[in-house]
């Protein structure tokens, strides 16, 4: 039933071809420009997958496959706008603005993964899952409070759906109609968990209903899709219309983490199945070849230019300075307190480094 | 040439109170929220008249859900405001843990510093007015073991209202823990402007040769008793120092106090194990070791849970413990 009520909002069907009824409301250009914000995430996950193989970089977190979701989404936000991410969506915070050095730097247990660059609004990786919510929720009020029209967005998974801090987040956004977008994106698992594990309702945008909030399920995998729902409510939020939920079906082709395995719960046959089927980069190659605006050689030098980017900020995280001391004990207060500065000097004292 | 400072005999809730005021009117990013603190004036009226006089905007009657306060809390903190969030009891804390321990304490770090939170947490603690389960918590030592944040605990009118200016105009996050006994067990002379009493001191309550006692919050109540029966029928006169911030502690004030006296009893009603008496006792052996004439005693709450009321007496540090603790110390 509630799939009726909440059916995948699409534009793009996988064949590449608007759906009947619809219109494509970008011209051949913003197109193109989806396609190469979309490749140049997925070449930076795949680099960072084989950097991991490596031992170039720690345990990583892949986002293969998930790049409509993110892309789109965070094209559809404005200079001044509030990010909020969790380990798994820099195609997002890297397509908002963030640097990619920054963003490969997290990846080396690097505390610059949390600092975009100046004027970006993007907050450090929520690991504790669900925990963001609220945060997103209370900037988006500050916001309101002071009267500008600046939005937040908010990013996170099936299995967040089921922390308390989800309901908490959308509860104060709903009560405080804040600006702010819950972005869900649904790739089936937590880890290893199902959705059919993880709830009984067969959406996640049912779940606005508690809140009496609008609420929509969009193609995950279409970027035309996605873009349009992100900006509907972008502007709802804007315009004093108060919070959205979105939930952008999607499937992460790879495993949850490079330190996970995950045929032990899934045949990764249904990956490969996708990739075929319902990529997303894939849908935008078809529509642009129906369309006769696909040339091979757009794409050879779309790829290059963005492996000479993606060199380039793998040189300067691999040349970046390694992480001082100082950055253990920077930050934690404003001025360390006495007992934390006793523990500095004794530490520097047995490096045999003046305090 | 001498200046009269206009005073007001306050409760220590009325001194809360006037913290309170005197920051919505100064600062306009302050704001207060939390459950029952607007309209309702707080439980413990700690809020009373703030929404009548600031609005329902700056003084915020929030959905019942401490994590969602204290995550707000943070992303407001983060972008530009100044809240004072309200926990109605500190024993209600908990479900806000995951936001105090992951993103309060260490958003700065996690930022290196382009975020951070500069909010105060307020919450009434402690046992001894027949309060129900749970209401009762004494959990100071959670949060004084969680680096990135501070912790403060008043225990009259007058350090109530400074500590609490002090907390809320401070960068770093403050746990503002008030003890209830204290809310309206005694009245002080509270300046009516501003002051403020800076974060870290610990105040000497009253001065003595033969033991220093350390304690804070509501056991200064069982303390001062304790401490003037054994003067009055032993002659053992001592040193009592409130703490009044437990993170960071004043390790000036204790160790001249045990380099003084020679003898040390840290009294507080949260359970022995891990309490931070046992912080107070590594800054003694740190600093005034070689001064000690006896054993560091301690009289605190039970290794169990805060008991329900009809118990609350059992476990709550009495002044004959108090005084037997002494007693020990200074036979020794």
């Amino acid at each position: 039933m509630m799939l009726d009520q909440f059916p995948m909002r699409q534009i793009l069907n996988e064949e590449g071809q608007v759906i009947e009824g619809e219109q494509l409301p970008f011209s051949i250009e913003e197109v193109k420009r989806f396609y190469y914000l979309m490749l140049r995430a997925r070449m930076l996950d795949k680099k960072s997958v084989n950097m991991q193989r490596q031992g170039r970089i720690g345990t990583y977190v892949q986002y293969e496959g998930q790049e409509a979701a993110q892309v789109g989404s965070a094209a559809a936000l404005e200079d001044g706008d509030w990010m909020f991410p969790t380990y798994r969506d820099h195609a997002a915070t890297l397509t908002f603005g963030h640097s990619m050095r920054n963003l490969l730097l997290n990846w080396r247990g690097r505390l610059e993964g949390g600092l975009p660059p100046e004027g970006v609004n993007i907050f450090p990786p929520a690991i504790p899952i669900a925990s963001q919510l609220p945060h997103a929720a209370g900037a988006a009020w500050a916001e309101k409070k002071r009267g500008t029209d600046r939005v937040s967005l908010v990013y996170f998974g099936d299995g967040a759906t089921s922390e308390g801090d989800f309901h908490e987040g959308l509860n104060f956004a709903s009560v405080f109609q804040v600006p702010a977008v819950f972005f869900n994106q649904n790739n089936g698992f937590a880890i290893s968990v199902p959705m059919e594990k993880q709830m009984h309702a067969k959406t996640i945008a049912q779940k606005g209903l508690g809140y009496d909030i609008p609420c929509e399920r969009v193609d995950g995998n279409d970027i035309t899709a996605v873009y349009t729902a992100v900006k509907e409510a972008v502007h709802r939020a804007r315009s004093g219309g108060g919070p959205t939920l979105l939930e952008a079906v999607t499937w992460r082709y790879g495993a949850h983490t490079t330190a996970d395995d995950p045929t032990k719960y899934r045949d990764q046959s249904e990956s490969e199945r996708r990739r075929e089927t319902m990529d997303p980069l894939l849908r935008l190659e078809r529509y642009l070849k129906h369309q006769d605006a696909w040339k091979d050689q757009w794409v050879s030098s779309l790829e290059e230019e963005i492996s000479a980017e993606i060199e380039q900020a793998v040189e300067e995280m691999e040349n970046y300075p390694e992480a001082d001391i100082s950055q253990l004990f920077d930050h934690v207060y404003d001025v360390p307190t006495w007992t934390l500065q006793e523990q500095i000097d004794e530490h520097l004292a047995v490096k045999g480094r003046n305090g | 040439m001498t200046t009269t400072v206009e005073t007001k005999n306050l409760t220590m809730i009325q001194g809360i109170n006037e913290a309170l005021r005197t920051k919505l009117e100064e600062d306009d990013q302050v704001l207060v929220l939390g459950q029952d603190v607007g309209v309702n004036g707080g439980v413990f009226r700690a809020t009373e008249g703030l929404h009548e006089q600031f609005g329902g905007e700056r003084v915020i009657d929030t959905p019942l859900a401490e994590s969602g306060i204290v995550g707000t809390s943070v992303g407001m903190a983060a972008n530009g405001f100044r809240p004072v969030a309200e926990m109605q009891f500190l024993g209600f804390i908990y479900p806000a843990f995951n936001q105090i321990m992951t993103h309060v304490s260490r958003i700065r770090q996690r930022s290196m510093g382009r975020y951070t939170a500069p909010m105060v947490i307020r919450a009434p603690f402690g046992a001894g007015v027949r309060a129900p389960e749970v209401h009762s918590d004494s959990v100071e030592a959670l949060f004084t073991h969680m680096p990135g944040v501070k912790v403060v605990v008043p225990s009259n009118a007058y350090d109530a209202k400074g500590l609490l200016i002090s907390a809320i105009e401070d960068p770093d996050p403050v746990i503002f823990l008030e003890p209830m006994r204290c809310y309206r067990s005694s009245r002080t002379e509270v300046p009516e402007e501003k002051y403020t009493v800076k974060l870290g001191k610990a105040a000497v309550r009253r001065e003595g040769e033969d033991i220093s006692v350390f304690t804070w919050g509501a056991m200064t109540i069982e303390t001062m008793k304790a401490v003037e029966q054994v003067e009055q029928e032993e002659n053992i006169t001592c040193d009592v120092i409130d703490l009044r911030t437990l993170y960071p502690m004043d390790k000036e004030a204790i160790a001249a106090s045990v380099q003084k006296t020679g003898r040390a009893l840290i009294v507080h009603e949260a359970p022995a194990t891990g309490g931070v008496s046992s912080e107070v006792m590594a800054v003694i052996n740190d600093t005034s070791f070689l001064y000690l004439c006896s054993p560091v005693e301690r009289v605190c709450g039970f290794d169990t849970p805060v008991p329900v009321y009809s118990l609350e007496n059992e476990y709550i540090p009495s002044p004959e413990k108090i005084k037997r603790a002494i007693r020990r110390s200074v036979a020794f």
